[in-house]
């Protein structure tokens, strides 16, 4: 092999270092530009008022967005009161019983649901939910979160619950304890770290859903009472105030973004930093 | 798991039945979404039979109603993000997986994720205030350079074709990137140091072995990130221009079939209508089924049978 040949692949094998670096740099450079823009334009417009006060009516500049802030808590938490436990316990049987045919489909259709449009589980709702009851309301639009959810934390859960050693359950076996207190005092504490983290994650991606909640949870410019109302939610706020021709509307729209993706982005960092400790 | 011979405790299989019934909900939620939809667009059917695909009018007023300039749009933005985010992100996974040092590539993978935890809402917003203005500055440039081709005559919107798939471009790559990188850092080790100890160079090692042993992989996460972009809704909507009509040209306006759903399906009147906006959800829940269901035999295939679990 002659000197020149070898300088020829260590050159392309530099270019290639390099082309490849700069891949790299062009993804982390686009994540710091959308981070930093937000907060530059986010900024301006957040103070207590903001987040204090509900909405001004069309044409008057100021207000605030407390009521979207209170509708996603509101339907975020009735839709992982019934997506986690649901998510969880299935996890439990896929990580305990699951190694036949039943499990294989169980996971197949969960990774279905997951890469499903999330506006394909709206309509789904809206033709479920929001037509026989003639109403759009705050418990459908927490329906198609729930039904986002599912499938997310069952997947998590499951391989959180698998990492608990089969040692474990079989020293809890041999003292005579029935398997399904196995599961639930021993198992589960166990890999509770690791459900919490699953749920969390699972948490963030459905608090900044926008396209389910269109027409399920419709929006409101008002406090609402109840589940059986049209609500406000966060990205539906921000969604109706960016696509608006008003300049304070834009200007409140980015504040709202700033003040979902810190929660979102709180969420799913501390997930996963806690996820790495383990 | 219990041994053949062994009897199952009555209160053991009471609850084995109960976390099943858990696990099946998925399975439910599939088969209810798959039949609901079909239900729900009966009427579209019924009036307009299968030329609802290739049909291209779509006039609520007179209650004409053909999905292919949906069908189109769709396609032709996931494409052309698939274009853009492909090869960035796999040489982003590459550099993250074989190139970088380990801390280096560790912190890069964890901020690259967090791309993918971006509500789209947002991702939109960038797309109205940032990149449409963007978009609309250098498309003067594009159409004075290569006004030559169809792809980029007309006039410079700024909303259209191009801004759509740039910002599905953007969100489709975390997912390539993460995935090819954890499928690059399957091949086994032996592999990879038995080309280098030959007196390859980290560049031919990657493509003798390590991009072959991925590759069927890398497919499959290409596709579930194609899965993903077809199905994204609001960003899309925010930057396409809703325009129901196809045209050749990337710079013209255009429209997907999520963001027809997500605009008009609140508003409309009509059962037809209604029914045809449904229609247009199970053809798009058809499509993410059939590329999804691809993508993850291909992904499972590799990460089951190749390297070290």
């Amino acid at each position: 092999m002659s000197a020149d040949n070898f300088h020829r692949r260590k050159r392309l094998n530099n270019a290639v270092t390099l082309i490849t670096g700069a891949c790299a740099a062009v993804c982390v450079a686009v994540l710091l530009g959308i981070l930093g823009y937000i907060a530059y334009k986010g900024i301006a417009s957040v103070n207590w008022q903001f987040m204090t006060k509900l909405p001004r009516p069309v044409g008057q500049t100021g207000g605030g967005i407390a009521n979207a802030i209170i509708g996603s808590l509101k339907i975020v938490g009735l839709a992982s009161l019934v997506g986690v436990p649901a998510g969880v316990l299935g996890a439990v049987y896929l990580s305990e019983y699951g190694t036949k045919k039943t499990a294989f489909w169980i996971r197949y259709c969960a990774d279905i649901l997951n890469g499903m449009p999330s506006i394909v589980i709206g309509v789904f709702v809206y033709t479920v939910m929001v037509l026989p009851m003639k109403r759009f309301s705050a418990l459908s639009g927490s329906a198609a979160l729930a039904i986002i959810m599912i499938p997310v934390v069952l997947r998590n859960c499951e391989e959180f619950i698998k990492l608990v050693p089969v040692s474990v359950r079989e020293a809890a076996l041999a003292l005579g304890v029935p398997r399904w207190k196995v599961v639930l005092r021993v198992v589960l504490p166990a890999a509770s770290r690791g459900i919490l983290t699953g749920s969390v994650l699972a948490l963030s991606r459905i608090a900044g859903e926008t396209a389910p909640l269109l027409f399920t949870a419709f929006g409101n410019r008002f406090w609402d009472n109840g589940f059986l109302h049209p609500i406000a939610t966060l990205p539906l706020m921000i969604y109706t105030y960016a696509v608006s021709p008003y300049e304070d509307w834009h200007n409140q729209a980015w504040a709202a973004a700033l003040i979902l993706l810190a929660i979102v982005l709180a969420a799913n960092v501390t997930a996963r930093l806690a996820l790495r400790k383990t | 798991m219990a041994k053949p011979g062994l009897r199952e405790r009555a209160d053991d299989k009471t609850f084995r039945l109960f976390v099943l019934g858990f696990g099946l909900v998925a399975v439910a939620l599939c088969a209810a979404l798959a039949a609901e939809l079909a239900w729900g667009s009966k009427l579209a059917w019924a009036k307009f039979g299968p030329a609802f695909f290739w049909s291209s009018r779509w006039n609520p007023v007179e209650e004409q109603f053909g999905a292919l300039p949906f069908i189109y749009g769709t396609l032709v933005s996931s494409l052309l993000a698939l274009l853009l985010s492909a090869p960035l992100g796999l040489g982003a996974a590459v550099f993250l997986a074989e190139i970088a040092p380990k801390r280096l590539a560790a912190a890069l993978c964890f901020l690259i994720e967090i791309l993918a935890a971006i509500p789209s809402v947002i991702i939109g917003m960038m797309g109205i205030f940032v990149l449409v203005p963007a978009v609309r500055w250098f498309e003067p440039f594009l159409i004075k350079y290569f006004g030559f081709l169809p792809l980029f005559a007309g006039t410079p919107y700024g909303v259209g074709m191009l801004s759509a798939g740039l910002i599905l471009s953007v969100m489709m790559l975390p997912y390539i990137t993460s995935i090819s990188r954890e499928l690059l850092l399957a091949v086994p080790q032996q592999m990879k140091e038995g080309m280098l100890a030959l007196g390859s160079t980290r560049w031919e090692m990657l493509r003798k072995v390590s991009l072959p042993y991925a590759r069927s992989g890398i497919i499959g996460a290409v596709f579930l990130a194609l899965g993903r972009a077809l199905g994204e809704t609001m960003a899309v909507t925010m930057v396409i221009g809703n325009t129901p009509k196809i045209s050749a040209s990337l710079l013209d306006p255009a429209y997907t079939m999520s963001a027809v759903i997500a605009n008009e399906l609140a508003e409309a009147t009509s059962d037809i209508y209604v029914h045809s906006l449904i229609a247009i959800a199970l053809a798009l829940f058809l499509i993410t089924l059939v590329v999804n269901a691809g993508a993850r035999l291909m992904v499972y295939r590799l990460s089951d049978g190749g390297g070290p679990q």
